[in-house]
């Protein structure tokens, strides 16, 4: 599961990363104390009340000084919501749309349309599975182009009917096959960009896990980009850019260092528009209270953008990715 | 994940396909010894198999354009390093390394030219430079060349040649795909025509941003153009790829161009293009032209 893990007998079936596991074991102490008590009926308040705040404090310690290769792992957590999870806590009514009229249904990507409380919305995600036989369906979240295409498809019939566009974004990549580049990967992903950039609807877009590169992009530009505490977003994956860059794939963390692919590094750069905060822990701990947190900025955010004329959305937008970039210009 | 591994070689190997100076000059297709002179004339396509070598920039502007028509734009726009990234060497330091190399500024050179007398906006990546990668530089000049094209009316034209987005630069080279995408979306709506040549090698973020968004899109012969290269795909799936696998043949069979054209042809075809394109942005000119002077003659 993680490369810190692997080497370790036993250790490879706990969900769990490294840094997780005093904080999940001290739990699991006052949760095994707490039954003790209610089956002995005896007292423990003072020994769980005293384990509690070791836990609370233990939490702080770690959380506040996460590496940016841990900031990988919670993005990558193998228990972190994703796309469904979300539309699931967020609403009970999600009508999924499948299908890009020309070659297949990418299961990879999910959409359709949905309400958030008294809006209607047409939700679209990149999708990975939660086991084996889920990630073989969603190919571990890395669309083909057909997965793009459906995408647009679900954009195009929002503008349509004047909904707005939430995209949820987690994937490791668009996927790298023979399959994907003969049905023109490149060309998909490239059509979405231009495509978005002309929407005359809103279009809100949240990394809520892994942002890998062009494939995450395709889902991505949006009027408002947010982004959850513990997700990441980058040109590359930590593990590709040290392979090339220093021709050893061992440096990962520090490719990971060096990528400022956190989304408080993000912010900073005026990249992404907001930070949503996760839980202590991150969004797997408590993904209920995540997924509340999650519609509430939804619809904060959309009620925000509700209020601009088509044109003027389509202007703003894309002056705001003309902005985009750092570079030094000769006064004339 | 091993899927990355064994990348050493292909960074040393795309470096060492620039032409070296001397009498002659092997293939580096089917290793023919050619006379450099004649490599020359033939616009630098191997004339036993039809290798077409990458050359330079000025090279292709001469091929393409009427003589002495280019006019640089865009010039003194260097880039900066807001990540202050470091891998085995500093991007700073690769930065200055690939001026050293190249004699240019950056990645891309953009400028008006003519083509048979025809106003064209023309921008010519250069995969001499840090593999001709896009980064917040190589983003904000096609964008400006792009917008050039929009406001001044002219057909615009983009040869590239990239290994994709510029990694150093992370999130910021991503951007760049939507920036110039953005740029294509109003220049679109604007009706002006946008013809993308795509040489070897171009792949991702530069193929899936606006390489891939011309109105037609040519190829030059047997260029690998893709969005993963080819290592990356081999890792991924554990298979032998396919003869010809991501060749501009293989694109032109799967749809995704319009057409190859041997270097040598490529101007003509240009013209030719633009002859039926431009009707359009010709009409529309003469008709913005006469409202303006319609409303001024009112006020």
């Amino acid at each position: 599961m993680t490369t810190d893990n692997k080497d370790r007998p036993g250790a490879a079936a706990s969900p769990f990363l490294d840094f997780e596991k005093p904080i999940v074991e001290l739990e699991r102490k006052i949760a095994e104390l707490e039954q003790l008590a209610s089956v002995q009926k005896i007292s423990v308040d003072e020994e769980v009340k005293k384990l509690s705040e070791k836990a609370d404090k233990l939490r702080k310690d770690i959380y506040s000084k996460l590496t940016a290769w841990q900031h990988v792992q919670l993005a990558r957590h193998p228990l972190r919501p994703y796309t469904t999870d979300y539309i699931g806590e967020m609403s009970d009514d999600f009508m999924e749309l499948h299908g890009d009229r020309a070659f297949a249904d990418d299961p990879s990507i999910v959409g359709g349309l949905m309400s958030l409380d008294d809006k209607r919305i047409v939700i679209i995600g990149h999708q990975k599975g939660r086991n084996t036989k889920e990630n073989l369906l969603r190919n571990f979240g890395m669309p083909h182009p057909e997965g793009y295409r459906k995408a647009r498809r679900l954009m195009k019939l929002a503008e349509k009917f004047d909904l707005p566009i939430v995209t949820m974004i987690d994937t490791p990549g668009a996927y790298p096959g023979i399959g994907a580049e003969e049905r023109g990967q490149a060309e998909a992903i490239a059509r979405n960009l231009r495509e978005m950039s002309g929407l005359t609807v809103p279009i809100l877009s949240v990394v809520i896990g892994e942002g890998g590169s062009g494939g995450a992009l395709a889902l991505g530009v949006g009027d408002r980009i947010l982004m959850l505490e513990y997700a990441i977003y980058a040109v590359i994956s930590p593990e590709g850019c040290a392979a090339i860059l220093w021709k050893n794939q061992e440096k990962n963390k520090d490719a990971a260092e060096a990528l400022k692919l956190t989304s408080r590094n993000l912010l900073e750069l005026g990249v992404i528009d907001r930070v949503i905060d996760e839980p202590v822990g991150g969004a797997h701990r408590d993904p209920k209270t995540m997924a509340a947190e999650l519609k509430r900025v939804i619809y904060e955010e959309l009620d925000y953008l509700q209020h601009f004329e088509p044109a003027k959305l389509v202007e703003k937008r894309r002056a705001k990715y003309m902005n985009m970039g750092f570079f030094a210009e000769d006064s004339a | 994940m091993s899927w990355f591994k064994r990348t050493k070689k292909s960074v040393k190997a795309a470096e060492k396909k620039t032409l070296p100076d001397g009498l002659w000059q092997k293939c580096d297709f089917c290793n023919e010894i050619l006379f450099a002179k004649e490599l020359e004339k033939q616009l630098w396509v191997c004339s036993k198999c039809g290798y077409h070598f990458m050359i330079d920039t000025d090279k292709y502007i001469d091929i393409l354009c009427d003589p002495g028509s280019f006019e640089e734009t865009h010039r003194g726009i260097h880039p900066m390093d807001p990540l202050q990234f470091k891998d085995l060497k500093k991007y700073e330091q690769r930065i200055k390394e690939s001026v050293k190399k190249t004699g240019r500024e950056e990645a891309v050179v953009t400028g008006f030219a003519r083509i048979q007398g025809r106003d064209v906006v023309l921008s010519i990546m250069d995969f001499g430079f840090m593999g001709g990668s896009m980064g917040s530089v190589v983003g904000e000049k096609v964008a400006r060349a792009i917008g050039d094209a929009t406001d001044h009316r002219r057909p615009l034209i983009i040869l590239s040649r990239s290994g994709g987005a510029r990694m150093q630069e992370s999130i910021l080279s991503l951007m760049q795909m939507a920036k110039t995408c953005a740029a294509l979306s109003r220049m679109s709506e604007a009706r002006i025509p946008y013809i993308s040549i795509l040489t070897n090698p171009t792949t991702g973020g530069v193929t899936a941003s606006f390489a891939s968004l011309g109105d037609v899109v040519i190829a030059e012969p047997r260029a690998l153009v893709g969005f993963a290269g080819p290592r990356v795909i081999q890792q991924t799936i554990r298979q032998e790829l396919p003869e010809g696998f991501q060749r501009s043949e293989f694109l032109l069979e799967h749809g995704m161009v319009d057409m190859i054209c041997p270097r040598g042809k490529l101007r003509q075809t240009l013209e030719g293009l633009l002859s039926f394109l431009c009707v359009q942005i010709a009409e529309t000119t003469q008709e913005a032209e006469k409202d303006e002077e319609d409303s001024s003659a009112v006020s």
